[in-house]
């Protein structure tokens, strides 16, 4: 280095490696100036909008995970929601059915009441309307059959009472072997 | 230096550039002494560095454009390559002197190819030494503030070590942390724009002499050779004055770094 410095000194230009006073300073001032606005205005800002950035997209991630697990939550309420309903719509059909075979059943009960009701009254009625025309039959017969027996036999039966009783006697004679013969 | 080249059939000899390319005379006859063509250049670098990063961070946007854009890719360059790796969780504290620091000598041996200014700043030793003695007056202020006045001296020396080591170790240690860290730091700038610029005016003397001043058809083809060195040197100085400010940075972080936590 030394032997360098010299020989160049020697050739008469300026040593390279002494620096001028003048540029010393000059280097100073041109350092501090560029640290100045350079480093304290400057650099601070593109710093706070580089946090502010990955603030920004650290925030927009967030945000999107915290819509997922929004969505996801909503997405389990409303699936439990469904199987609920579907649950309560089977419980609901299960009911129905219940209370459907129920209403048959009433129904088919009530109708075969209504059935009993129609044919004992149908029953009666009958029964009625063959002692009626039993009776009107027993009074017309009898008249009847007295007439004809009267104009058969030639005899005058025409002594009310009697005819009366003997018409009685007969049919009752018959009833009761009609009667017997239904009890054998 | 001044050997004589004769290649010339007319007998003028060939004198390749030496150390008086790096002197200049006050830019106007009677001005003052200091106000040199170095001087200016300085001056303006520092001037485009503020016009650059002004125009690019003044009023930052979140979602950059034009110049923002520029302007944080040289920002997060420095931050991802030169003061994280070397600063860790202090990077963003020592951001704006790194990136003014790297900014303004890029500027400055950009100049080194501009046609007409075309003379590297960092070449006159004054300006890399201020900005390397800077560091070094922050580097030994910053230690004796976060390790303690006399620790940081003393965590210099690895402990555990035999005895008769120390007696090499710690003279060396010394030697290189104080003497000759900053002067290789400074000189390192120094001689890289130094010698650039001496091999480009080489070789742009060589074509200009022998194609032009002094033409002659043996000493074409190393006019011809001359040209195409000086292209081929000037891209490749275009990488080193790139190179050479991010290392002076880089370094910078370095003992930045090591004057805030011991290295041992």
């Amino acid at each position: 280095m030394i032997t360098a410095a010299s020989l160049l000194a020697a050739e008469g230009g300026n040593n390279p490696l002494i620096p001028h006073t003048y540029e010393l300073v000059v280097g100073i001032f041109a350092f501090f100036v560029v640290v100045l606005v350079v480093g304290k205005i400057l650099t601070p800002r593109i710093q706070k909008t580089l946090a502010e950035r990955t603030e920004l997209i650290e925030g927009g991630l967030k945000k999107a995970e915290d819509a997922q697990a929004e969505a996801k939550q909503t997405l389990d309420a409303y699936k439990s929601q469904l199987s609920e309903a579907r649950q309560e719509a089977a419980r609901l059909r299960e009911e129905a059915r219940e209370q459907g075979a129920q209403i048959i059943a009433e129904m088919k009960e009530q109708a075969q009441v209504e059935a009993r009701r129609i044919v004992e009254n149908a029953q009666a009625q009958i029964e009625q309307e063959r002692a009626q025309a039993l009776a009107s039959l027993r009074a017309e017969v009898g008249a009847l059959s007295v007439d004809l027996a009267g104009r058969v036999v030639g005899e005058s039966l025409e002594d009310e009472a009697r005819q009366r009783r003997i018409v009685d006697r007969f049919l009752e004679e018959l009833e009761s072997s009609n009667a017997a013969g239904k009890a054998l | 230096m001044s050997t004589p080249i004769v290649l010339a059939s007319s007998g003028a000899e060939f004198t390749p550039p030496g150390a008086e390319l790096f002197d200049f005379p006050p830019l106007f006859a009677g001005g003052p002494e200091w106000l040199t063509k170095p001087v200016v250049l300085a001056l303006l670098g520092s001037l485009i560095t503020i016009a650059f990063a002004w125009s690019a961070f003044a009023k930052p946007k979140l979602v950059p454009r034009g110049m923002q854009n520029i302007g944080e890719v040289g920002y997060v360059f420095v931050r991802d390559q030169v003061a994280r790796p070397f600063l860790g969780k202090d990077a963003e504290r020592w951001m704006p002197l790194l990136l003014s620091m790297f900014m303004l000598i890029w500027f400055w041996n950009i100049f080194a190819v501009i046609p007409v200014i075309q003379f590297p700043v960092a070449s006159h030793i004054a300006f890399p030494a201020v900005l390397a003695l800077s560091v070094y007056i922050l580097k030994i202020y910053l230690g004796m503030k976060h390790q303690g006045p006399v620790k940081y001296f003393t965590n210099l020396i690895p402990p555990g070590l035999p005895k008769p080591i120390y007696v090499l170790l710690v003279p060396i240690e010394y030697l290189s942390t104080f003497v000759l860290a900053p002067f290789t730091h400074a000189v390192r700038l120094f001689a890289n724009m130094f010698a650039g610029h001496i091999i480009l005016a080489f070789f742009s003397l060589v074509g200009y002499w022998f194609l032009i001043e002094n033409p002659s058809w043996l000493g074409a083809p190393v006019g011809v050779l001359g040209v195409v060195m000086t292209i081929l040197m000037t891209a490749f100085e275009m990488f080193i004055q790139f190179l050479q400010a991010f290392l002076f940075t880089m370094l910078a972080a370095m003992y930045i770094g090591s004057g805030l936590h011991a290295d041992h």
